[in-house]
């Protein structure tokens, strides 16, 4: 609460102050010498320290790429872990440079906010989760539930919508932290959970004592494009951390990984020359080293080496997040 | 000197209306470039959002932000009202208790003020929601105390009196017999001015206004049509209830501020000299007339300018309903903010409401604390 009011309060001051970006966000993050990225507050998966504190998860992921592009190491990210209230006030005032927290991709955040999406790194949709011992086997028999979900989410809204949509009536428990409103769940507070489908899974996998006690309906609700975002105006800024993204899709579909990219830095393959910067000056465009794309992918690892390595365990299947080639929908605009 | 003294208010004033103006341009100007909108035109928006909890106001997802918003407020009334009235009575008590001669009550309630003000209020309710919700049964093994009223982790579920028409005659007569009340005690007044014969204001009063509307309910056949609540589903339907969300938070706030109130009205009794109760026995006053008449005047004095300070940090502290899901005007105007993006306008929002009641409630208890004050003393 008071963290909330303060970042809010800061978000007023710095949008009182002077300009904030007179100065490109990538000339600040080069000079400071780290990104500071927003992440959530620990969904297991997306980003959550681990047993020795150090951030995991594909959001994370999401950042480290964007600091092995400019910095040549994965490391330089400082982290601010946010509440769904608290992030897009944290991008806005400037606290945060890049915001990777499962954030929905809308036309409303995109263009009243004063934010950009650079793309998506998880395909979702939204679900709903029970106990199993209720019995219940389709969302459309949840007239009159109590529903715990997250506040400042669309999440809450597509709720509102479908209950609406099926002349359905609902009661909400709306509580801000994840941990708080996931453990009214457990207690019985509520007789369902709803948020992204991914968020289940990791939740379920992180917090049921027994996960076969709890079930996923069938419904999935909404399209839940999750993506970094960064400020509206700073084109330069913009473009690093979408391609940084970018390229981890694209090392997937070239069959290039953190194992065998050493090796193929003296291939012979015209792409892969220009990806890994040895031909070309990608990367002085970009305004980065050139080696940005090799370095994002020996630190940080392809798409589908972050999803095995951060998903996978808890029990995702990869789905829509496949490659276009596979049947997915990640896809990347080519890079040359 | 004098013309000295004019230049430098205005001097003064400039700088003040400058910064004003300052930050107001520069914070429409980045607001403008970067393309985040601004204006108070969202409030007429449908919010698109459901709330838990919306008693006396109708709402729906279909409503306007600036119906959601006002729900929260009525929301964050009811618990500060509430909060306000049981935390005076606790507070009374346990004030009371702390003087007592017993020794075993006054340790007891020595113990409640020190664990309650030493501890935070936010993991206070933390503690409360989860005895609440960690502990009581689903609905379906509902605990039924009473004949009619459930007690699950959904909240306790109650019957109410069906609505009938004479209840508006009910309150009519309450109404009616409070004039009288007031009438009765202030012929009473006078008449112990001019005769010296004492009249029982306070009994009389209380039976005028239970009996009046009593005879009203009697008359009219008693009507006891009882709406019970019953499992339906997934949640009791019917009847009242009250959630866990509300009652963790007023619980929490009442406690927490009782304690206070208890060091208060403890200070407030023990500043009376005791020369004041001693000379009072002297002239035969009762014990009980020399309580009302001479030592509760004075401790009041002192009581009143800090309870009002404790009524304003419960009102406010009810913002921490956010954290344990109690759908209030803070959490509310949070989730706008959120889904609008207008942050300042949200929380000018917020501090333009707790500002209006801070000052009301400031206001009412100074009328209060003029009234009580010694006539004469004031400076």
């Amino acid at each position: 609460m008071k963290a909330r009011l303060a970042i809010a309060a800061c978000a007023v001051a710095a949008l009182a102050s002077g300009n904030l970006y007179a100065q490109s966000t990538l000339d600040a993050v080069k000079s400071k010498g780290y990104v500071q990225c927003g992440v959530n507050t620990g969904l297991a998966g997306f980003s959550q320290p681990d047993s020795r504190g150090v951030w995991k998860g594909i959001d994370v992921d999401a950042c480290r790429a964007v600091a092995a592009a400019v910095f040549g190491d994965a490391s330089k990210v400082r982290y601010t872990p946010l509440t769904a209230q608290q992030r897009f006030t944290a991008l806005q005032s400037g606290e945060v440079d890049v915001l990777a927290r499962n954030t929905t991709w809308t036309i409303t955040r995109d263009t009243g906010l004063g934010l950009n999406f650079v793309g998506t790194n998880y395909y979702d949709g939204q679900g709903f989760m029970v106990p199993k011992k209720l019995g219940v086997t389709s969302a459309k028999q949840l007239n009159g539930a109590t529903i715990c979900v997250q506040p400042g989410t669309t999440t809450e809204l597509n709720l509102a919508d479908y209950f609406r949509a099926n002349r359905m009536s609902f009661k909400p428990v709306v509580i801000e932290k994840l941990e708080e409103v996931v453990s009214a769940y457990f207690a019985g507070r509520c007789d369902v959970y709803t948020t992204d489908v991914s968020g289940l899974v990791s939740v379920r996998a992180s917090r049921a004592q027994n996960v076969a006690d709890h079930v996923i309906l069938p419904e999935v609700i909404s399209k839940e494009p999750l993506g970094p975002v960064v400020r509206h105006g700073d084109d330069r800024w913009f473009d690093v951390v979408k391609w940084s993204l970018i390229a981890t899709i694209e090392a997937e579909e070239m069959g290039l990984s953190s194992k065998n990219i050493d090796q193929n830095l003296s291939s012979t393959n015209p792409a892969v020359q220009r990806f890994v910067g040895a031909t070309g000056d990608i990367g002085k465009q970009l305004g980065v080293d050139n080696r940005w794309a090799y370095n994002i992918v020996k630190q940080v690892g392809n798409y589908g080496e972050s999803f095995e390595a951060n998903l996978t365990p808890l029990g995702f299947d990869r789905g829509l997040n496949r490659l276009w080639t596979q049947g997915g929908l990640m896809y990347a605009p080519p890079v040359r | 000197m004098r013309a000295r003294a004019i230049a430098a208010q205005l001097a003064l004033l400039a700088a003040v209306a400058f910064v004003v103006w300052y930050l107001a341009s520069n914070t429409a100007q980045n607001l403008d470039a970067r393309k985040i909108a601004s204006g108070f035109g969202f409030l007429a928006r449908e919010a698109g959002f459901e709330i838990g909890e919306a008693p006396f106001l109708a709402y729906s997802a279909a409503d306007s932000y600036a119906r959601a918003i006002l729900v929260g407020l009525i929301n964050t009334f009811r618990v500060a009202l509430i909060g306000v009235v049981l935390a005076t009575v606790i507070g009374t008590v346990v004030g009371l208790a702390r003087l007592s001669h017993n020794w075993l009550l006054s340790r007891l309630a020595t113990g409640y003020v020190e664990l309650l003000r030493n501890v935070p209020l936010l993991v206070q309710l933390f503690f409360l929601y989860a005895v609440i919700t960690e502990n009581l049964p689903g609905t379906r093994q509902a605990l039924e105390p009473l004949p009619g009223v459930f007690l699950s982790n959904r909240g306790i579920a109650f019957p109410v009196l069906e609505a009938h028409a004479v209840h508006a005659w009910m309150v009519a007569a309450l109404a009616a017999s409070a004039v009288l009340a007031w009438l009765a005690a202030r012929w009473g007044r006078r008449r112990q001015a001019r005769t010296g014969q004492p009249f029982p204001a306070l009994i009389v009063g209380a039976a005028l206004m239970l009996g009046l509307p009593l005879a009203v309910f009697l008359a009219a056949g008693a009507p006891l049509a009882l709406a019970r609540p019953a499992l339906q589903g997934f949640n009791f339907a019917g009847g009242g209830t009250l959630s866990p969300e509300f009652a963790a938070l007023t619980g929490g706030l009442t406690l927490y501020t009782a304690a206070f109130i208890a060091e208060i009205v403890r200070a407030g009794v023990q500043s009376v000299d005791r020369g004041q109760s001693e000379a009072a026995y002297s002239l035969g006053l009762s014990r009980r007339r020399t309580t009302r008449l001479v030592i509760l005047p004075q401790a009041l004095r002192v009581i009143v300018p800090p309870l009002t300070s404790q009524y304003l940090n419960l009102t406010k502290n009810s913002s921490l309903a956010v954290a344990i899901g109690y759908p209030d005007l803070v959490s509310i105007a949070n989730t706008t903010m959120n889904q609008t993006g207008q942050a300042i306008e949200g929380i000018a929002i917020i501090m333009a409401v707790y500002l209006t009641i801070s000052l009301s409630i400031s206001a009412l208890m100074n009328w209060y604390n003029k009234r009580i004050a010694l006539k004469g003393a004031r400076r």
